[in-house]
C-alpha cells in the first residue's frame, strides 16, 4: 500500500479545496444571481422561445450542475491516480 | 450475474408488456378497471420477486448492500430513492400553478447534490459504516451527538414517509377504485416484502428496477404531446415556443372583456363570503368552510397578468420579499438534499471512493431527467388548458376534462351562464391533472394512464423503502446495538431491525389513514430539519478537524431548535422573521448550526490526536482495498 508523504498530502488536499471553491462559485452565481436575483433582468432576452431568466432557473441551472458534478469526479479521480491511489 | 444484461432484459420486458397490455385494450377493449388492476399487480409482482431472490441475512449487505453497489447503479437507485409521489405527480402540477417561483424546487433539489457530491458524498465513502449516526458517534467521540443524530433523522424521516404511503393509498384508490385504506396495506406489503428480506441489498436493486419504470411512464406522455404539436420528440425543447403562445394567451385572457366580467364575478361572491365569515352568528366550522370558498374565489378572479406586462405572471420573477422567499427555499432544499440521511447512507454502498463521486455525477443525470421535463409538463398542461378548454362550448368539453373531471381534481363553472368555458371558469382543485390528464391530452390510449399509475406507485414505493429501512436501523444499529447493548450479537441485531421495519411500517399506515391535510405541508419541512441538524455537524466534521463534540453537539441542538422554533412560530403563531415564509425555516437554523459549532469547538478543548488522524484518514482515500467493514475484517478481500 502507497502511504502519502506528508508533502503530498498537503498538495493533494489543496488542490481539492481550489476545485471544490470554484465549483462551489459557479453554483452560487448561477443558482443565486442568474436563476434568482438576476433573472427578471434576464428575462428581457430570448432564448429558444424561453425568456433567459425563466431558462437558466428551469433548465440551465439543472445542466450545469450535472456538468459540473462530471468534471469534480472525472478531475479528482484523475488526481487519485496521479497520486498513486488505487483504491480496486 | 451480469447487471447491465438483467436490467436491460427488464426494460425490453416491461415495454413489451405494456404494448401487450395496449393491443389488447385497442383489440378486446380491454377495461380501464383492468388495466390498473395488471399494472399494479405486475409492477408489484417485480418488485417482491426481487425481494425474494435477493434476500440475506449477512450484515455488510443487509446494511450497505454488500458494498458492491457499482456507481451507475446507485445513482438509479438513489434517483428513485430521492423522487418521491410528490416529485412524480405533484410538481409539474405546482409548477403550473406557481410558474417562476416554482422553480425553487427544481434548481433546489437538483443543486443540492453538488453540495453532496463535494462535501459529504466521497468522504462519508470513505469512513465506510453503516448509517449517519454511525458517522457522527465517530467523530464526535460518544453515544450523545449519535442520539441527537438518531432522533432528528427519524423526526426528518417519518413525516416523510407517512406522505409516501398516502401518496400509495391516493394512487391505488385513484386507478383500481380500492378503498384509501386498503390501498396504504397493499402498498406495504410490497414495501416490506424488500426490506425485511433483504435489507439494503433488496431495497437497491428494487429501487433500480424502480427507477426504469418511473423515469419511462414519466417521460412517454410528453415526449409523444411533443411530437404531436411540433414534430419533434423533445419536450425540453420544444417548450420554450410553448412558453410564448401561452404568454400572448395569457396575455389575451387577461385583457379579455368576456374573462373580466367572469373574473368580476368572482370578485363580488369573495366580497359577499368576506361579509358572510364576519357574521359572529356563524359557527366555527362552518366559517372554515366559508373561508376556503372565498380563498376559492379570490383565486378565480386573479387575472394571469399585470396590465400592460410583457410577461404573464407565469414568467414573471418576484421582487423584494417574494426573491428573498424564493432564494431561502432554494437554499434549504438544496441544503437539506445534502442532510437527509436516507439519500446520505446511499453512498457507503458503492465499491470505492472513485466510484462514490462517479455515483453522485449519476444520481444527479438520473434525476436530472425528470426535473428537466417538469416545467415542460406544466407548460403543455397549460397549453391544453388555454387552447383546448378555454373557448369551448360547456357541452363540448375536450375528451380529458370529461374524464378528469368526476375524480375530483378540478370542474367547469360556468359563472356567467352564457354557454362557454372561459378560464376564470375552470377552477383546479388540485394541481395533479397535469400529469395524470397528460396521456388524455396526447391522445394515448389508456394503457399509458396505468403506467403513469405504475410509475407514480413506482416513486412511493421506492421512497418509502429507503426511508423505513434508516428509521430501523436508526433505532436498532444506532440506538440499540451502539448504546444500549453494544454486545448483541448479529442475528439478534437483524431480528430487531426487522421487527422496526415492520413497527415502523404499520404505524406509518395507521398515521396516513388519519389523512391529515398536515402532512403534505410537512413533507416540506423534513428538508429545513434534515439541512439545520446533520449538514453543519457532517459537513464540520469532514472539513475542520478542529471541530469538537461540544460544538457538534450544540450545534446540532441549536440548528434543529432554531428551525422548529421557527416553523411551529411561523405556521402557528405569526411568528415572523424578514417575511419568511414556513417553509424555508431552515435559513435560519443551517448558519446559525455552523456558526454554534465554530464558537463553542473553539471555547471548549480540541478534539484528541486519535480524531484528527481520523479525519485525515477521511481525506484521503486508501490505497489498495476498501474501508474495512465492521466486525468481520477477514472478509474485506472479498470485495
Amino acid at each position: 500500500m502507497a502511504q502519502l508523504t506528508q508533502e503530498q498530502k498537503e498538495a493533494y488536499w489543496k488542490y481539492n479545496i481550489r476545485l471544490t471553491t470554484i465549483l462551489l462559485v459557479i453554483w452560487f452565481v448561477v443558482t443565486y444571481l442568474l436563476g434568482g436575483i438576476w433573472a427578471g433582468t434576464l428575462n428581457e432576452v430570448v432564448f429558444l422561445g424561453f425568456p433567459l431568466g425563466y431558462y437558466m432557473a428551469a433548465q440551465g441551472s439543472l445542466a450545469i450542475f450535472v456538468v459540473e458534478i462530471a468534471i469534480y469526479a472525472k478531475l479528482m479521480n484523475a488526481k487519485d491516480l496521479e497520486f498513486g491511489i488505487r483504491e480496486e | 450475474m451480469n447487471l447491465n444484461k438483467v436490467f436491460g432484459l427488464y426494460t425490453v420486458g416491461f415495454i413489451a408488456v405494456t404494448i401487450l397490455i395496449g393491443i389488447a385494450e385497442a383489440v378486446f377493449g380491454l377495461s380501464s378497471r383492468w388495466i390498473g388492476w395488471i399494472f399494479m399487480a405486475l409492477s408489484m409482482g417485480i418488485y417482491v420477486v426481487i425481494g425474494v431472490v435477493t434476500r440475506t441475512s449477512d450484515a455488510d449487505e443487509y446494511y450497505v448492500a454488500g458494498r458492491g453497489v457499482p456507481a451507475i447503479y446507485n445513482g438509479m437507485a438513489t434517483g428513485s430513492d430521492w423522487m418521491s409521489a410528490a416529485s412524480f405527480i405533484s410538481m409539474a402540477g405546482a409548477l403550473s400553478a406557481q410558474g417562476f417561483s416554482g422553480l425553487a424546487y427544481v434548481m433546489g433539489w437538483t443543486g443540492g447534490y453538488l453540495l453532496l457530491a463535494v462535501f459529504l458524498g466521497p468522504y462519508l465513502r470513505q469512513f465506510g459504516k453503516y448509517t449517519i449516526p454511525d458517522f457522527l458517534g465517530a467523530r464526535y467521540e460518544g453515544n450523545t451527538p449519535r442520539v441527537i443524530g438518531v432522533f432528528a433523522a427519524i423526526l426528518a424521516s417519518f413525516t416523510y414517509l407517512i406522505a409516501q404511503v398516502t401518496g400509495v393509498g391516493l394512487i391505488v384508490s385513484r386507478f383500481i377504485g380500492l378503498d384509501f385504506n386498503i390501498g396504504v396495506f397493499v402498498g406495504l406489503v410490497g414495501v416490506l416484502f424488500c426490506s425485511v428480506l433483504g435489507g439494503m441489498r433488496s431495497v437497491t436493486w428494487t429501487q433500480v428496477a424502480q427507477y426504469i419504470i418511473l423515469i419511462l411512464s414519466y417521460l412517454v406522455p410528453v415526449v409523444v404531446l411533443s411530437w404531436k404539436l411540433f414534430g419533434v420528440p423533445v419536450p425540453e425543447l420544444t417548450y420554450g415556443q410553448l412558453l410564448q403562445k401561452n404568454n400572448a394567451r395569457a396575455i389575451q385572457i387577461a385583457n379579455d372583456p368576456v374573462e373580466k366580467a367572469t373574473r368580476d364575478k368572482w370578485a363580488e361572491e369573495a366580497k359577499a363570503l368576506g361579509e358572510k365569515i364576519k357574521d359572529p352568528a356563524v359557527p366555527a366550522a362552518e366559517k372554515e368552510k366559508l373561508t376556503a370558498a372565498q380563498k376559492a374565489a379570490t383565486a378565480q378572479a386573479r387575472s394571469p397578468a399585470a396590465p400592460g406586462a410583457k410577461w404573464e405572471n407565469y414568467l414573471s420573477v418576484p421582487k423584494g420579499v417574494g426573491m428573498w422567499n424564493f432564494l431561502a427555499l432554494t437554499f434549504c432544499l438544496m441544503v437539506g438534499t445534502a442532510g437527509l440521511p436516507h439519500i446520505l447512507t446511499r453512498y457507503y454502498t458503492t465499491p470505492s471512493v472513485r466510484q462514490a463521486r462517479t455515483s453522485v455525477g449519476w444520481s444527479l443525470f438520473f434525476i436530472f431527467l425528470l426535473y428537466f421535463t417538469a416545467p415542460a409538463y406544466a407548460s403543455f398542461a397549460r397549453n391544453a388548458v388555454f387552447t383546448g378548454l378555454v373557448g369551448a362550448k360547456v357541452s363540448e368539453l375536450p375528451a380529458w376534462v370529461t374524464l378528469w373531471a368526476p375524480a375530483g381534481l378540478f370542474s367547469v363553472v360556468d359563472k356567467l351562464g352564457d354557454g362557454v368555458v372561459q378560464l376564470a371558469d375552470f377552477v383546479v382543485k388540485s394541481t395533479d391533472f397535469v400529469v395524470l390528464a397528460t396521456p388524455e391530452i396526447a391522445g394515448l390510449p389508456f394503457v399509458i394512464t396505468g403506467l403513469v399509475m405504475a410509475g407514480g406507485l413506482a416513486a412511493a414505493l421506492s421512497t418509502a423503502d429507503g426511508l423505513l429501512l434508516t428509521i430501523a436501523n436508526a433505532i436498532s444499529h444506532d440506538l440499540y446495538y451502539n448504546v444500549i447493548n453494544p454486545k448483541a450479537s448479529l442475528i439478534k441485531r437483524l431480528t430487531i431491525t426487522k421487527v422496526f421495519l415492520i413497527i415502523t411500517a404499520l404505524v406509518s399506515a395507521y398515521v396516513a389513514t388519519f389523512r391529515l391535510a398536515i402532512i403534505v405541508e410537512v413533507v416540506a419541512w423534513a428538508f429545513s430539519l434534515g439541512a439545520a441538524s446533520f449538514f453543519p455537524a457532517l459537513v464540520m466534521g469532514i472539513w475542520w478537524k478542529r471541530a469538537n463534540r461540544y460544538g457538534a453537539i450544540a450545534g446540532m441542538l441549536v440548528g434543529l431548535g432554531t428551525t422548529l422554533f421557527y416553523m411551529v412560530g411561523s405556521r402557528f403563531f405569526g411568528v415572523s422573521w424578514f417575511g419568511t415564509n414556513t417553509v424555508a425555516s431552515g435559513v435560519f437554523g443551517i448558519p446559525l448550526g455552523f456558526l454554534t459549532i465554530y464558537v463553542v469547538s473553539l471555547l471548549t478543548p480540541p478534539p484528541p490526536k486519535e480524531l484528527q488522524d481520523f479525519v485525515a484518514d477521511i481525506r484521503y482515500p486508501k490505497s489498495g482495498g476498501a474501508a474495512e467493514p465492521i466486525g468481520r475484517p477477514g472478509d474485506a478481500a472479498a470485495h
